[in-house]
C-alpha cells in the first residue's frame, strides 16, 4: 500500500507544479452555474408555475449547486483520453514494466487529484454555499449526511471506473476521443447534470434512468441531500449503485486482462 | 545460469493497409485492407549470466519487438521465451521486479518533479531497502556525476542529463537483467563513455546481464563480446564480434605516409580510397597484404604504417547486404 500512497503524495506535489492554472480552473468552474441560475429562473417565469414535478424554483437551483458537489466527486477530466494517449504512444509500458499495478496507479493518481481539487475548492464553494443558503429550504439529519457523504465516495468510484474502461477500449481502436464526446455528452444529460432526472416525465421507463450509473454520478448523491429519495427506497438505489461500481471494476480488469493481450505496445 | 532463452520466438502483426489519397481513404472505409507482418520470426538464443550482448540489425528488422517480447510489453504469436526463468509476457511481480528496460526514447522519470522524487518512488514500488537505496543512489550519482541534478525538475535537464538519471533509476533495485533500447541515443561522447563505463563496471561488479540494441558501433565494440544481428526478422548472426569481423571482413585498410609525393601507378593493382600529397590509403584483401608491404619495402623515405579491419559499420552492411540479396 506504501507505493500507492506515494503515487499519490508524488501525484499532489506533480499537481501543485501548475498552481495557476490549477487555481484558475477551480474557480472558472463556478461560472457556468450563473448561466444554469438565469435559465431556470425565466423557464419556472415562463410556465407560471410554482413547482415542476415536485421541483420548486428554489430547489431546482439547491439541486444544481448540489450537482457540482457531486461531479465535483465523480468527473475525471483526462482519464480516459490520457490513458488512450498512454496506449497509442507507447507511454503506457512504463506502469507495465514496473511491479505495480495500472488501475491501482491511475486510482492513486487520481485520488491525489481529486484531494487537491477539493482542498482548494472548499472555501469558494463555502462562499458560495453560504450565500445561496436561502436556495436550501431543509437540511439533512446527521444520518442523511452520511449517505450524501457515502453516495458521494460511489460516484468517484463508479465514475473512475467507467472512465477506466472507456480508456483502456484504445487496445482496440487507437482513437478514442470522438466516442469519449458522444459518452460525455450523454452522460451530462442523463446523469442529471443538466436536469433533475424527476423533471423528465418518469411515470414511463423514464424511471430506468434513475437505475443507470449515470444517474450515480450527479442526480443520486443531490437527491438524497434534498430528500427526494424515500427512505425504503434509498437502501435499494445503494444497493444498485454498488452493483454498478462492482460491474465496471470487473469490467475494467476484464479489459485489462484482454486489452494486454492485443497490446502491440506503438511507439515505445 | 541461462538468462534468457528463446524457442522460435516470432511475432506477427496485422497491419491495416491505407491507400494513399483521398478517394483511397474513403474507399477503405467499406474496403479494408490488413497485411501480416511478420516482424520476428523463429529467434532461438540463449544467454548467460553476466554477457553483455549486442543486438543489431537495420531499422524495423525486429529488435524492439524482440526487446518488447522478452519485457513481457508484448505476447508472440509463437514460440516460447522464459527469461530468469519466468514466462516474460505472464509478467509476475517477482519476474518485473528483476530485470529493466530502459529506452532511450521514453521517459519512467516524473516529467515535472526532481529526479530524486522518481526515486523514492522507484525504493517503494520496488520494495528496496533503504541502506541499499542510500548506497545504489551515492554510488550511482557519483559514476555519472550527477549529484547537482537530483533536485532539478526532469523537464529542465538536458537529454543527456536525463539519460543518464534514467539509467540510475533503472539499476536502483539491481535488476538481474538490464534491456537497453539505444540507450546512448542523442548523447554527446562525453556521457557515452560514461554510459559504457558505468555499464561496464555494473556488469563486472555485480553480473548483471545486459542486452542492448544501438545503432553506435562505439556502444558495441566497447561494451559487447558478443553480438546478435536480426535482418527482416530473422537472426542472421550469433557470435563473436570477432568472428563477424573474420566472415564479413576480409579485407584490410592500409594507411601510408610517405615524405614525399608517391606516383599513382605504383599501387595501381589495389582499390585506392586516397591519395593526397603523401598520404596512401588503400583496401586489399588479407592476401595481398604481403604484396602490399613488399613495395613499401622498396620505397624510399615511409613515415608511417597503419593496417587496420574495416570499421564494424561496414561489416555489418556487408551483412545486411547479403542477407537481403539471398531473401529476394
Amino acid at each position: 500500500m506504501n507505493k500507492y500512497f506515494n503515487i499519490a503524495r508524488l501525484s499532489l506535489k506533480e499537481r501543485l507544479t501548475y498552481r495557476g492554472d490549477f487555481l484558475f480552473s477551480s474557480f472558472l468552474r463556478f461560472l457556468p452555474m450563473i448561466t444554469s441560475i438565469l435559465l431556470w429562473k425565466s423557464v419556472y417565469s415562463s410556465s407560471e408555475q410554482d413547482s415542476l414535478s415536485g421541483f420548486s424554483f428554489k430547489q431546482v437551483i439547491a439541486y444544481l449547486l448540489l450537482v457540482n458537489i457531486s461531479r465535483m466527486f465523480s468527473s475525471m477530466p483526462g482519464l480516459a483520453t490520457n490513458l488512450a494517449r498512454d496506449v497509442r504512444e507507447g507511454s503506457i509500458k512504463k506502469y507495465l514494466l514496473q511491479p505495480i499495478d495500472l488501475i491501482g496507479y491511475l486510482m492513486s493518481y487520481r485520488i491525489a487529484h481529486k484531494a487537491a481539487y477539493i482542498s482548494t475548492s472548499l472555501v469558494p464553494y463555502i462562499i458560495l454555499f453560504g450565500s445561496c443558503a436561502s436556495f436550501f429550504d431543509t437540511f439533512p439529519t446527521p444520518v442523511g449526511c452520511a449517505y450524501f457523504i457515502l453516495s458521494l465516495m460511489l460516484a468517484f468510484v463508479i465514475g473512475f471506473y467507467f472512465e477506466v474502461c472507456l480508456g483502456m477500449l484504445s487496445f482496440w481502436i487507437l482513437e478514442v476521443t470522438s466516442l469519449l464526446y458522444v459518452v460525455t455528452t450523454l452522460s451530462f444529460f442523463l446523469s442529471g447534470h443538466l436536469i433533475p432526472l424527476d423533471l423528465l416525465d418518469t411515470t414511463g421507463w423514464l424511471d430506468v434512468l434513475k437505475n443507470l450509473p449515470f444517474a450515480y454520478l450527479a442526480y443520486f448523491p443531490a437527491a438524497i441531500f434534498l430528500q427526494k429519495i424515500s427512505d425504503d427506497d434509498l437502501l435499494l438505489r445503494f444497493f444498485i449503485g454498488v452493483l454498478w461500481a462492482l460491474f465496471f471494476f470487473l469490467l475494467s480488469r476484464v479489459i485489462l486482462y484482454f486489452g494486454l493481450r492485443k497490446y502491440s505496445a506503438y511507439g515505445a | 545460469m541461462i538468462v534468457i532463452k528463446t524457442n522460435n520466438l516470432s511475432k506477427q502483426f496485422r497491419v491495416y493497409e491505407k491507400p494513399a489519397g483521398l478517394i483511397g481513404s474513403f474507399k477503405s472505409l467499406f474496403n479494408s485492407k490488413f497485411k501480416d507482418i511478420h516482424a520476428v520470426e523463429n529467434i532461438n538464443l540463449e544467454i548467460h549470466e553476466g554477457e553483455i550482448v549486442g543486438f543489431l540489425g537495420p531499422n524495423g528488422a525486429g529488435k524492439t519487438t524482440t526487446l518488447k517480447m522478452l519485457s513481457g510489453l508484448l505476447f508472440p504469436t509463437n514460440g516460447n521465451a522464459t527469461v530468469l526463468g519466468y514466462v516474460p509476457w505472464e509478467r509476475p511481480v517477482e519476474f518485473r521486479k528483476a530485470f529493466s528496460l530502459v529506452m532511450g526514447q521514453k521517459s519512467q522519470l516524473w516529467w515535472d518533479l526532481p529526479a530524486s522524487d522518481s526515486f523514492e518512488l522507484h525504493k517503494e514500488i520496488y520494495k528496496i531497502d533503504p541502506v541499499k537505496f542510500k548506497k545504489n543512489v551515492g554510488e550511482l550519482t557519483e559514476i555519472f556525476q550527477v549529484a547537482n541534478l537530483l533536485n532539478k525538475p526532469v523537464r529542465e535537464l538536458s537529454l543527456g542529463e536525463r539519460m543518464k538519471l534514467e539509467l540510475i533509476a533503472s539499476l536502483l533495485h539491481d535488476p538481474k537483467l538490464l534491456l537497453l533500447d539505444e540507450p546512448t541515443i542523442g548523447l554527446d561522447v562525453v556521457a557515452q563513455s560514461a554510459m559504457h563505463r558505468c555499464l561496464y563496471e555494473f556488469n563486472q561488479t555485480r553480473k548483471i546481464t545486459i542486452l542492448l540494441t544501438s545503432h553506435y558501433m562505439r556502444d558495441v565494440e566497447t561494451l559487447c563480446s558478443r553480438i546478435l544481428v536480426i535482418s527482416g526478422g530473422k537472426m542472421v548472426y550469433d557470435g563473436q564480434l570477432q568472428g563477424l569481423k573474420d566472415e564479413f571482413g576480409k579485407e584490410k585498410l592500409i594507411k601510408i605516409q610517405f615524405k614525399n609525393l608517391v606516383p599513382d601507378q605504383v599501387f595501381s593493382k589495389f582499390e585506392q580510397l586516397e591519395i593526397t600529397g603523401g598520404i596512401v590509403r588503400l583496401r586489399v584483401s588479407k592476401n595481398d597484404v604481403p604484396s602490399v608491404l613488399a613495395i613499401v619495402s622498396q620505397c624510399e623515405e615511409v613515415l608511417d604504417i597503419s593496417i587496420e579491419d574495416p570499421p564494424i559499420e561496414e561489416v555489418i552492411e556487408k551483412l545486411f547486404v547479403s542477407h537481403r540479396s539471398k531473401s529476394l
